[in-house]
């Protein structure tokens, strides 16, 4: 029977981290996937909080996942914002119209 | 031990009230009130800093251990505010002629400044993450301020993003502490890290996370994509406060990270912090000479400005942090002086960025020619001017500290960058004058400029007492 432990966990919120990574860099489309992207990161790291908090068995853990929490509904509202913004200059949200500036 | 003494924290809550308070009185009375909220912002600004200045200055911890108050952190808060209330009187004017007169502006400028103000004093993760985020959040609002121009909505998307991936990463490296080490405390972190026989492999992974965020913040190559289209993009008033305060509060920050929890991995930050102000210091010389933007040839002089003073976090001696500081001091006036004659560049209330838009200035506004000169000079690093002195001490460290690669390769990008500083002066001085600017310019912009000018032509006559109060906050960070 495999017992589920700590390298799991963390190995889980490595691959999430490094997918909302990619998903920020290799995304060709579409700004929402990019914030979709920041979520999975923070995600992440909240499920790596939470893994820790639980091994050693001590609460700031959680008590910071609560925080990151907050700070990411935070950001994606900003986010969402500055995009409508945009969306109204523009007309579009695609990643390849967002390089009006180069050099 | 409970110590809830929220003295410390004094203009922090202040700030935290009345820019409260001036958002009740924004949404009563609308944009109207844009002009007295910014004046009272300023005034604000200046009431923290006066009541900073009476506080106890040596070292305070309160709040179990979240918040810290000595004289590096009073030092560095100084800076803020004076960087602040430079930006914020600068902007005044500037966003009603650019058509963007919120009362929110100034409001979230007094936001931005509580969290860099929290952020330098923090002693522990989470308060360090959220002083942080409130900085970040507010200026990724300010830099897509102008809601009608698409390179500002450009401008924010492209910091928010890339903003929002180095909290991410900076986070990711704070899970990995926590979890190696057990607290998210800095005095704790020192300790258990200072009585470990060998350095686990996850700590070292999130050093290099948190050192990676926080290079995004100070915009240091390789991390400094964004501050170009940034600079652009955004503002100019905007631009300027990016220029010159969240670079303060986030070098201070980093200083506190690497001396404070993480003192004792020395050998591993050394390394990457040498790398991260070599290559600042190559992209700064070497990319801003392409440059016909002057905002953008600004984003990568400043990317050159913190490596240099990178350098003198990497010497790791008392010496080289004091030299950091008034590095800082020094490029906050300079570069306050330079964004009071860029948002000058007007013709018919449009703002100018072009270099040849400042083609034969020397002959149209004299006064304005001659403060870019010297500003530009100082820039450079050409004595007598401060910006000479701020180099000369950071080099004078490393030299001390046996860092001579790092010493002789920095005098090289301070030669390299002349250039493009020195291009600018030709540009004034020799090319052929086109029509004068808009002859307006408002009482404030006046006033900072002739304060930028005035520091930076007369610190050589009284340098002893600005050097001594940097090394005074330098000093505090070695004697524990």
């Amino acid at each position: 029977m495999l017992e589920i432990g700590l390298e799991h966990y963390l190995t889980l919120a490595g691959i999430l981290f490094t997918m909302g990574v990619f998903g920020i860099f290799l995304n060709r489309k579409n700004v929402i996937v990019i914030l979709m992207s920041i979520e999975l990161m923070l995600l992440a790291v909240n499920i790596n909080f939470v893994t820790f908090s639980s091994y050693l068995q001590d609460l700031t853990g959680q008590v910071f996942t609560m925080f990151t929490l907050t700070v990411a509904a935070a950001e994606a509202a900003i986010g969402l914002a500055i995009l409508v913004v945009f969306f109204r200059n523009k007309g579009s949200i695609a990643v390849e119209d967002i390089s009006g500036m180069k050099g | 031990m409970i110590d809830f003494n929220l003295i410390p924290l004094l203009p922090e809550i202040f700030l935290a009230l009345v820019a409260m308070g001036l958002l009740i009185v924004g949404v009563g009375r609308g944009n109207e009130a844009t002009n007295t909220v910014a004046w009272f912002s300023v005034f604000a600004l200046a009431i923290a800093m006066i009541v900073m200045l009476g506080l106890n200055w040596d070292e305070h911890v309160v709040l179990s251990g979240m918040f810290k108050f000595d004289r590096f952190i009073g030092f560095t808060k100084l800076l803020i505010l004076v960087g602040s209330i430079g930006a914020l009187s600068l902007s005044v004017r500037f966003i009603k002629q650019m058509d963007m007169g919120r009362f929110e502006y100034p409001i979230l400028v007094l936001m931005a400044t509580i969290g860099m103000l929290l952020m330098v004093s923090a002693n522990n993760m989470l308060a360090l993450y959220m002083g942080l985020e409130l900085q970040s959040l507010s200026l990724y609002v300010l830099a897509a301020f102008r809601r009608n121009s698409i390179k500002s909505a450009e401008a924010g998307i492209k910091y928010f993003v890339l903003g929002a991936l180095s909290s991410g990463m900076l986070l990711f490296g704070i899970s990995l502490i926590y979890g190696f080490t057990g607290s998210i405390d800095f005095t704790l972190i020192a300790d258990t890290l200072g009585n470990l026989d060998f350095m686990p492999f996850g700590v070292i992974f999130g050093l290099v996370f948190v050192l990676a965020g926080m290079a995004f913040k100070i915009s240091a190559a390789p991390f400094h994509m964004w501050t170009p289209d940034v600079y652009q993009g955004a503002p100019t008033s905007v631009t300027a406060l990016f220029a010159m305060v969240p670079k303060v509060a986030a070098i201070a920050l980093l200083i506190r990270l690497l001396y404070e929890p993480f003192g004792s991995l020395e050998e591993q930050w050394q390394q990457i912090i040498y790398f991260v102000s070599l290559l600042s210091m190559v992209v700064g010389a070497f990319a801003a000479i392409a440059q016909d933007n002057i905002k953008r040839l600004m984003a990568y002089s400043s990317i050159g400005h913190m490596g240099y003073a990178l350098i003198g976090v990497v010497v790791a001696s008392e010496a080289g942090i004091s030299a950091v500081m008034l590095y800082m001091l020094i490029y906050l006036l300079m570069t306050a002086g330079v964004f009071a004659i860029l948002m000058s560049m007007q013709r018919n209330q449009v703002s100018l960025e072009k270099i040849s838009d400042l083609s034969g200035l020397s002959q149209n506004s004299p006064v304005l020619a001659y403060s870019m000169a010297v500003l530009m000079l100082s820039m450079a690093g050409i004595p007598p001017m401060a910006g000479f002195f701020g180099k000369l001490f950071i080099f004078q460290a490393a030299v001390e500290a046996k860092f001579y690669i790092l010493a002789v390769l920095g005098v090289l990008a301070s030669v390299v960058s002349a250039y493009y500083y020195l291009r600018i002066i030709k540009v004034m001085f020799f090319d052929a004058a086109v029509d004068p600017y808009d002859a307006h310019i408002p009482f404030a912009r006046r006033v900072v400029l002739l304060i930028s000018v005035i520091f930076v032509l007369a610190f050589i006559l009284k340098p002893t007492l600005i050097v001594a109060s940097a090394q005074g906050a330098a000093a505090v960070l070695f004697t524990g």
